[in-house]
């Protein structure tokens, strides 16, 4: 420890007069320092990339040309109607209504439901508090997945068969949610809810008026999490719903899949049609989710 | 040493004066998520572990058989493949991720590498695609008879490569496939951690004559071992319950050569109303899941000990 600290001393004092006398020098040598780490960068970013574009070009293709060889990159004749049929067909629309329900719903009340616990695991200690803080641990060793049929059992019995109600509801118990308000919440300093209290304001006015708009970052990274999470749901909205018009996109999508003969035309533009809103969602609040310490919160 | 140190803090921070008299206040708080817990994570659970002891069909009446649906599965040909087969795929698909993120996360941090805040995106784009879109794309590129892939090895003179038909080959896609969707979620938590690593060390080290490679051994993996267990027991529980992908790019074939757990809980359960069998299958998953996170927790505390 104490070699590292005066070695860090001796580094700190030489290294700027150094960079300051052969800033030139340096210039051209961080150049070539530059050159294999960016080549590397570039070159992983090319593969992560280029089956999402292969993929978007090929959508633009006009069915014929989907499998007409030499294969080409770009579509000599882009269009646009395996959107359009995709849209049109299989009531895509329709899938799409339904996702966006499922979507914004779940994600306000899973919002909700784990800013008001955070904030009770952080900021109260009862002993009951911490025995449900277990508890809230423990549902992450038991994901949904492998419940699949008991839970099924349940919504059925509480009558959520068939709705959207039955894929949203026992989605909103989320252990991420909890742990990134509530590291959220320990971070807030107690002072500021014991002067709350001398001045006589009353727990859940507290929580409601001084904490709640407090925490308006962890909100919007929570938010854009659920959003995904949900949007994205397969195997459970597969099991809840039996109505196609009640589907959601995913389902609606793996439907071209399993059809007999795939109508690629129409599975491209669909699959590029639901990548739409998550890519926005992204791009817009780019910042907030790749600050989220999601060290936090750990389960999908 | 360090949870240690939170502890000692904990109590400082919060001597045990009036704080718990407030009961209503937390109890109203914590409700929602109290009533969610019992409905949909203890009900569930108990039922599921009563239904594994029964033949239970989803209606009607049944009975208690005792173990019987336990000894089925352990003569079951197609469970005992199902268990391999996700293994296998768990073994194939978590050292890949490990090492493409922490490959990823290392070259972004670099100071030397430009246009690392555009490259990211990159990187970050196939964590949000849905793994039913994932599956559909990576199908159109590895199509036998008309997938990118194939033609690109046809036209450097190769012969064309049964991604579909051979089921070796058809798994190893799917653990490409979802290696490169994943990449963005474990590389999110190797930058984090990589850019909390004191730059003082690799000054140090710089000074010693350690070269890149030395100072990623000797300071970068000791210094994120920490955040390296939790990608490892993430991506585990992730591959174990892994489905979707597989639904959409090849439908767990051929034939059934690729079907996982939790497709083999899906058809039994609900494809052939087995609910008994299907929730014996779930407990068996469960036992495996509750096995590799208390291996990797032991494995965890050895290495932090030493």
């Amino acid at each position: 420890m104490t070699t590292t600290d005066t070695v860090r001393k001796v580094d700190t004092d030489s290294v700027p007069a150094v960079s300051r006398k052969r800033s030139r020098g340096a210039a051209s040598g961080g150049l070539r320092r530059a050159i294999a780490p960016t080549t590397l960068l570039w070159v992983l970013a090319g593969l992560y990339g280029l089956p999402v574009l292969w993929f978007v070009l090929s959508s633009l293709k006009p069915a014929g040309d989907l499998f007409s060889l030499p294969l080409t990159l770009f579509p000599d004749d882009p269009t646009v109607s395996g959107y359009k049929e995709a849209w049109a067909s299989a009531n895509f629309s329709g899938y799409f209504i339904n996702t966006i329900i499922v979507c914004v719903i779940a994600t306000i009340l899973t919002v909700g439901v784990s800013c008001c616990t955070g904030y009770a695991l952080a900021k109260y200690d009862n002993k009951w508090l911490k025995a449900f803080f277990l508890c809230i641990l423990a549902t992450t060793m038991l994901p949904a997945e492998v419940m699949l049929a008991p839970l099924f059992l349940v919504v059925r019995d509480l009558g959520l068969y068939n709705s959207l109600s039955g894929i949203i509801l026992p989605a909103l118990l989320t252990a991420t949610g909890c742990f990134m308000f509530r590291q959220f919440f320990l971070t807030v300093p107690d002072e500021l809810i014991e002067a709350a209290r001398i001045d006589g304001a009353r727990e859940l006015s507290i929580f409601m008026r001084i904490m709640v708009p407090l925490s308006r970052p962890i909100m919007l990274t929570l938010a854009i999490l659920s959003f995904q999470w949900r949007w994205n749901d397969y195997i459970w909205p597969l099991l809840m719903l039996n109505d196609p018009e009640k589907f959601t996109v995913q389902i609606g999508i793996q439907s071209l899949v399993g059809a007999q003969n795939i109508n690629w035309s129409v599975l491209l533009g669909g699959s590029v049609i639901s990548m739409v809103p998550l890519i926005v969602v992204f791009l817009v609040f780019q910042k907030y989710v790749m600050n989220a310490d999601i060290n936090a919160g750990l389960k999908d | 040493m360090t949870k240690r140190a939170s502890d000692a803090s904990d109590v400082s921070v919060s001597p045990p004066r009036r704080r718990s008299k407030y009961t209503l206040a937390p109890l109203v708080l914590i409700t929602g998520n109290v009533v969610l817990f019992a409905l949909f994570f203890v009900w569930p659970a108990v039922i599921g572990l009563v239904y594994s002891f029964t033949n239970y069909t989803g209606v009607g009446s049944f009975q208690f058989v005792g173990l019987d649906n336990y000894q089925k599965l352990l003569g079951d040909s197609t469970f005992y493949s199902a268990t391999t087969r996700t293994l296998l795929y768990t073994v194939l698909f978590v050292p890949l991720n490990f090492v493409l993120s922490l490959l990823i996360a290392n070259v972004l941090v670099s100071k030397h590498a430009k246009g690392a805040s555009v490259a990211r995106i990159f990187f970050f784009i196939p964590w949000l695609l849905s793994p039913i879109i994932v599956g559909v794309l990576w199908r159109w590129l590895f199509g036998e008879n008309f997938g990118l892939v194939n033609y690109l090895i046809e036209k450097v003179g190769g012969s064309a490569v049964p991604w579909q038909s051979n089921a070796d080959l058809s798994l190893i896609v799917v653990v490409v496939a979802a290696a490169w969707a994943w990449t963005g979620f474990s590389m999110l938590l190797f930058i984090a951690a990589i850019k909390n690593v004191p730059t003082s060390y690799y000054e140090a080290a710089a000074l010693d004559g350690a070269g890149p490679w030395r100072q990623f051994i000797s300071i970068t993996l000791p210094s994120i071992a920490p955040t390296s267990f939790i990608v490892i027991l993430l991506n585990t529980i992730h591959a174990m319950k892994e489905y979707a992908v597989f639904a959409s790019l090849n439908n767990g074939g051929p034939g059934t050569s690729n079907n996982l757990l939790v497709q083999y809980i899906y058809q039994t359960g609900f494809k052939t109303g087995q609910i008994g069998y299907a929730s014996a299958a779930s407990f068996v998953l469960m036992l495996i899941l509750m096995a590799v996170a208390i291996i990797q927790m032991m494995v965890n505390r050895r290495v932090e000990n030493r």
